[in-house]
């Protein structure tokens, strides 16, 4: 399971990051560890660099300068299309799935992505059964709950290392927070590692192993959550809330 | 596109092919020969379809890859002396390597901006072929002759003028496009076009390289087109500096809108609708763009997606 918080043998390892739109600079210097089999949350206010951090993972972002190591292979420089074969996947914020693909076609572009077949179908579907019952419905009629797991499900057809969710629960009811945080917390127990971005505490504690406090495109500091838990005073320094 | 089984799609297509061929036995003279000209308009249309309604690429230029296809064919049999076969696979091949360039440079765009650098690009073709007027004859255009358009097979000949093979030669070109454009939509490579159209982002994510798909799209489409344009040169022995106009690069964008974009028959409808409301009307009054006017209006008011993509979202949702 997790390494020690923010050791070098990391899955993906960032470090000096800096990231810029246009001519804003929104990270800098950014460190950031994610261990194999872990789920690392990356928590902040609005416009801290959360979802610009998984952007720059990504590709979508380009890296001004630093590092960003996957098992040691260098990712900043590919296209963004390479960065899913390398083994990551991306859910990002808002699901954005092929609206008038059927939920079956939509996981079905998942799996064609790295040649995958049945197999990986079944075993996703497993992960998500709500899925299973909607095959044939098109999935921009889906509830927010339901197509935030259609999204997950197609990042999961690539059979990734590493997860990155970009506020999975956000908009959805509190069954629906459960069961995301449920699914995070079987792949974290199938081996696949989560950077997770959050807005809610709550929404967090119950499955994260690590939070990193994000605050003006810089890490201020990783604490585990056993940690946080005795003391939440980071949470209130950081976020202003507890 | 919800589940029917392919034998009952293929079914549908070859049965319109099957009743295209019919046709050429019960149409008078007149409508047998506009039929001729529709079916290889609508093969332009199909091309124009598989860019915009698969990938959701709106061009502006699509004439530039018809006038290829036309002036690569007919100035190969009237300048060169080509025989008809050689000279329909050169226009194939201009339109596609045509594609294949504009495809490289446009695509550095999208949106808006993909729309004019495609117009822009038309515009010069059309140029082009007014300045270099004594090879293409400019705004005259050039008529290609019957001795020129008679196919030799063995012993046998086939006149593209012979009201009959121009028929059957049309609704051959129409009826491969058409299995091939509909093999293409149902294959892998169809299905990524479509998530480039619905998400090109989230299609990156997943790890396929849209530039390429949309390359690969664009030169299919050029392809097409220019198929389509090579046999309009080939069967109706006429290549015009019109056919380059802005005017050519609208139309199938209109014919593929009142049929039904990312439908595989709609090409085939909206160009037959056109043809037919533009011909009656005529008929009646010389202010008959007026007349269509309002029949466009009209449908797109009741058939907004397109006649028969109005059809597969309301009823027949299995339709391709």
């Amino acid at each position: 399971m997790a390494d020690l918080p923010g050791t070098e043998s990391g899955l993906l390892a960032i470090s000096g990051l800096d990231c810029f739109y246009g001519e804003v600079q929104v990270l800098y210097g950014l460190d950031l560890v994610l261990n194999k089999g872990e789920v690392l949350c990356l928590f902040g206010r609005n416009g801290a660099g959360k979802t610009t951090t998984l952007k720059a993972i990504m590709g979508l972002v380009p890296a001004a300068a630093g590092s960003i190591r996957l098992a040691g292979k260098e990712l900043t420089g590919l296209a963004a299309h390479d960065v899913p074969k390398t083994g990551v996947a991306y859910v990002p914020q808002g699901r954005r799935l092929f609206a008038d693909m059927t939920v079956a076609e939509n996981v079905e572009i998942g799996l064609m992505a790295r040649g995958k077949g049945k197999a990986t179908r079944e075993r996703v579907l497993d992960l998500f059964p709500l899925l299973r019952e909607r095959l044939k419905q098109r999935s921009g009629t889906l509830s927010g709950g339901e197509q935030q797991m259609l999204a997950m499900a197609r990042a999961l057809c690539l059979e990734p290392q590493v997860l990155l969710l970009d506020e999975p629960t956000e908009g959805l009811m509190p069954s629906m927070i459960a069961k995301i945080r449920e699914t995070v917390a079987k792949l974290r127990d199938l081996g696949v590692s989560t950077i997770l971005v959050e807005q809610r505490v709550d929404a967090v504690l119950s499955v994260a192993d690590r939070i990193s406090f994000i605050e003006n495109g810089r890490n201020r500091e990783t604490v585990d959550v056993e940690e946080l838990r005795a003391d939440p005073s980071a949470v209130r320094r950081y976020v202003g809330v507890g | 596109m919800k589940d029917a089984s392919p034998a009952k799609i293929y079914a549908l297509h070859i049965g319109v092919i099957a009743l295209l061929f019919a046709l050429n036995f019960v149409l008078p003279d007149y409508h047998q020969g506009l039929f001729a000209r529709i079916m290889a308009l609508a093969v332009f249309a199909m091309g124009y379809n598989l860019l915009f309604g698969y990938v959701g690429l709106l061009s502006l230029g699509h004439a530039m890859f018809f006038s290829a296809g036309l002036y690569g064919a007919g100035l190969a049999v009237y300048q060169l002396g080509w025989g008809v076969p050689e000279a329909f696979v050169a226009g194939v091949a201009c339109g596609a390597l045509l594609a294949l360039v504009i495809g490289l440079l446009a695509l550095r765009t999208s949106g808006v901006a993909f729309m004019i650098v495609t117009m822009m690009f038309a515009q010069v073709f059309y140029l082009l072929i007014l300045y270099f007027a004594a090879w293409t004859g400019g705004d005259q255009g050039l008529v290609i002759q019957q001795p020129s358009r008679i196919i030799a097979i063995g012993g046998a000949s086939l006149d593209l003028t012979n009201p009959t093979v121009r028929y059957m030669s049309a609704l051959a070109l129409f009826s491969v496009v058409l299995l091939i454009t509909l093999v293409l939509v149902r294959s892998r490579f169809g299905r990524v076009l479509v998530a480039i159209r619905e998400n090109e982002e989230r299609t990156k994510m997943l790890g396929y390289d849209t530039v390429a798909n949309k390359l690969v799209a664009v030169v299919a489409s050029g392809a097409i087109c220019a198929a389509s344009g090579a046999a309009y040169a080939l069967l109706f022995g006429y290549i015009g500096s019109s056919f380059a106009s802005v005017q050519y690069s609208i139309l199938p964008l209109l014919w593929v809108l009142l049929g039904g974009a990312a439908t595989i028959l709609g090409p085939l409808i909206g160009t037959l609708f056109m043809y037919y409301v533009t011909d009656i009307t005529s008929g009646f009054t010389s202010a008959y763009l007026l007349i269509v006017g309002v029949a466009l209006i009209l449908l797109v008011l009741f058939f907004p997606k397109g006649v028969l993509g109005s059809v597969r979202q309301r009823w027949l949702g299995w339709l391709p």
